[in-house]
This record gives structure tokens, sequence and C-alpha cells, in this order.
């Protein structure tokens, strides 16, 4: 195995640049997807346990469309595919002067699939609550939203909050898909300082260090966050 | 828009058929690889043996934290060179999806293993069964059959992750189509209709673990 090892090229200033790039371009996709993702997955996730069947099918169908079809080929229908088959003006709009068109693409792709996961495991949320509760609100005259908003949302939120973490760890690795529609995040920019400098070695494990500080990082933060919403007395049941 | 045009899918569909095809076996063997591993990574976190034990959660936490993609990177620049020689794209793209899927299959695998009751354990002991023995005849069989639909379901994961070979340029069917759609310029008819069967196979894939939830539940 011939190798040269220089972990100095890290740290050039042009080069440190670009991961410094990457890490930011990583947390602007993955945290304004969130923010979509939770917005529509949590809408999604309560619409597929809502008594009115047309909602329910309506949402159930959402959720299997965007789990069934490969993030990649979504990012691609987004990108490629949307321009052509919106109204012309819209498609022009889209292809010549929206404003920073991969980045809003990527976030919109990775949004939307994640809230399909999202949605997963609200409804799992909702229904580990148990149909007691839920047969206790209606008998005390509460309106199916007033089940929702005050029996319903305040439990299941925090009984989701461990598997809602390991979503948010996915979607720092899922935003990687964005240097397919060419958005130079993290792992983009490892590889093209790999492609630059030979330095495989040295980029790759730079960018893996990164990811795993973030992980690291969210896991502390999710544990803090776990602490403060168990249910005491709920835990161990689920 | 309004110009549909299905005739280039058609002329193309050996070549995507040839993609499909990659896609699929890259699947298998990555599922057969990832779980032979997995298995091995599991037993060696449950051994109670400190060392192993560590290592493999070290190994597992470590690659479950880097996505995909920076994964398949890794192998690609590294396989050559541990090797001393190229070895091609789809042994390098197998390689970095059994590593990478073993650190997921053997975190299904530990649960699936710990499903299975201690009495079993300790009556297979009792009888006189070397550890391996209770592995190979009592845990295991008992555990994966409680582990299937799981098990399939990460499948159905891993073929849709398949498609990430698409950044080294490997011709599966993500890429195969892609090609189509820049050669032919129809990137609309294209990606629509790889959707479409990547959806077909997937949402298959899902009513089958459904059933075989149902048929275990029944």
């Amino acid at each position: 195995m011939n190798y040269n090892w220089n972990w100095g090229v890290l740290f050039e200033e042009e080069y440190l640049g670009w991961l410094m790039s990457g890490v930011g371009w990583t947390f602007a996709v993955a945290l304004a997807a969130w923010v979509l993702a939770l917005a529509i997955g949590v809408l999604i996730g309560v619409g597929r346990t809502l008594p009115s069947r047309p909602v329910a099918t309506l949402c159930t169908a959402y959720v299997e469309l965007f789990r069934n079809v490969p993030l990649l080929v979504q990012l691609f229908l987004w990108y490629f595919v949307m321009p052509e088959i919106v109204p012309d003006d819209l498609g022009r709009w889209m292809k010549r002067d929206m404003p920073n068109p991969e980045y809003v693409t990527a976030v919109t792709g990775l949004g939307l699939y994640t809230a399909s996961r999202v949605a997963e495991q609200v409804r799992a949320g909702i229904n580990a609550v148990g149909p007691g509760l839920t047969s206790a609100a209606y008998a005390n005259g509460f309106s199916t939203a007033q089940t929702y908003r005050y029996v319903l949302l305040p439990i299941s939120f925090r009984l989701i909050v461990p598997p809602m973490t390991s979503e948010f760890l996915t979607i720092f690795k899922n935003s990687s898909l964005a240097l397919t529609i060419g958005l130079l995040e993290l792992t983009a920019q490892s590889q093209q300082i790999a492609e630059y400098t030979f330095q495989g070695f040295e980029a790759f494990t730079a960018a893996t260090v990164i990811y795993v500080v973030i992980a690291l990082g969210a896991t502390v933060i999710a544990q803090i966050l776990e602490k403060y919403t168990r249910i005491p007395g709920f835990v161990g049941k689920g | 828009m309004g110009d549909f045009d299905l005739s280039v899918i058609w002329n193309n569909l050996p070549f995507l058929w040839q993609g499909l095809q990659l896609s699929l076996w890259l699947t298998l063997l990555a599922v057969i690889g990832g779980i032979i591993l997995g298995t091995g990574l599991a037993l060696m976190r449950l051994s109670g043996i400190l060392p192993l034990a560590l290592a493999a959660a070290g190994y597992v936490n470590l690659i479950r934290s880097v996505p995909l993609i920076l994964v398949i990177f890794w192998f690609y620049f590294l396989v050559p060179l541990a090797l001393g020689r190229p070895i091609g794209g789809f042994y390098s793209a197998l390689i970095a999806f059994v590593m990478f899927e073993a650190a997921y299959y053997s975190e299904i695998i530990r649960a699936g293993i710990q499903s299975v009751r201690k009495g079993q354990v300790h009556a297979g002991q009792a009888t006189g069964l070397s550890y391996w023995q209770i592995q190979r005849y009592v845990v295991l069989p008992q555990a994966f059959r409680n582990m299937i639909p799981i098990l399939v379901t990460q499948g159905i994961i891993l073929f849709q992750d398949t498609s990430l070979v698409f950044v080294v340029s490997l011709r599966d069917f993500m890429t195969a189509s892609s090609i189509v759609a820049r050669t032919e310029g129809r990137l609309a008819e294209m990606y629509i209709f790889a959707a479409l069967v990547y959806f077909t196979i997937c949402f298959a894939g899902s009513l089958f673990v459904r059933r075989l939830q149902k048929a275990r539940t029944a």
C-alpha cells in the first residue's frame, strides 16, 4: 500500500474553507428540511389517525408514495422534471430566476421525503396513547379537535421524542444526497478535496469525523430533551 | 408539456433492464452479506466479552453516523488502494453496501436475539449444548423467525439505497435511466418511469411484509 500522508492539507486555507462551507450547507439543508418535515409530517401523521376515511386514505397514500421511491429519484423529479410539467411561466421561472435552485430543491425534496417518515412516528405515537384516553375525552364531551389538542397530541409528542431523534440524525445523513444536484455540502466538498489533492484518506476522514461529531452532539441534546419530556409512569408501556 | 414520448422507454428497454438486473443483484448480495456480517456483529455485542462488544458497538455507531454516500466514496477509494489493483466498480460498491448495511442489520438481529427468552438458552445449557450449538440450534432459528418481516423491510430500504451508486456512475437502474434521460433529452419521461418502477417493486415488497406480519399474528 503506497500512500503519501499529508494531514496538513486539511488545514490549508483553501481546503479548510471548502470543508467549513460544506458543513454550513449541510446544516442549512438539514435544518430547513427538518422544519418542513415536522410541519407536514405532523399534519399527515395526524391525518392518518382521523376518523374521516377520505382524509386518512389521502394521508396514507402520501406516506406510501414518498416512502417507496428512493430519495435520489425524488430529488431528480423535483430538480429536473418539476419545471417541465408545471405551467410554462412557472417552469421558466423555476429554471431561470428561482434563487438558489439547488438549495431550494434539496430542502423541498428532503423535507417532503422526511415528512413521510415523521408522519409514521406521529401516527405510532398517537396510537400508543391508547383508546382509553380517547374514549374518556369523548365521554367528557370533547370534540375531535379538542381531543387532539388537549389529550392525544400533548401525550404523543412527548412519547415520540426518542424515535424523532433518530429521524433528525437521518436528515443530516440524507442531506448528503443534495450533492447529486450540485449542492456542495460536506460529503461533496470532501470528495472534491480528495480529487484536487489526491489526499482521499485525509479528506474522507475529516468528513467522517465531522459527521460523527454532529451525531454525538445531536445525541447529547436528545438525551437532555428526553429527560425533560419523559412522562412519569408512561415509560416502559410503549 | 403534453408530448410525453413513451417510445424512448420502449427503445431503451434492454439497457434499462440490464441496469435493473445490476440493482437487484447488488441488493441480493448485499442483503446476504449484510445479514451474515450483521449476525457476527450482533453476536459480538452480546458475547459478554468486553473488547469484542466494544469493537462491534464502535463499528456500528460509527457507520450509523455517516451518510451512505460517504461510505461509498470511502470504499471506492480504499478498496483499490488496499488491494493494490482496481477490482471494478461493482465489487467496490458491493463491499461498501455489505459493510454499511451490516451495521443496520446487526441492530435488527441484536433485538431479534434478545427477543428469544432467556429460558431457551438455559434449557440449552442444561441439555449440555455448547455456546455455538445453542446459537445454531436454539437461539438464531427462533430469532430469525421473529425478524423475517423487518429483515425484508430493511431489504427494501437497501434496494432503494442501491440507487446511490449513481454517485460513482456504476450502471444500476438509476444510472441507466439517467444516461438515457440525458442522451435522449427526455428527462421527464425517464425519471417518472424510474420512480414508477422503484415504487412498484418497493410497494409490492411492503405489501408482502404486511402479509408476513398478518400470517404471524394470526
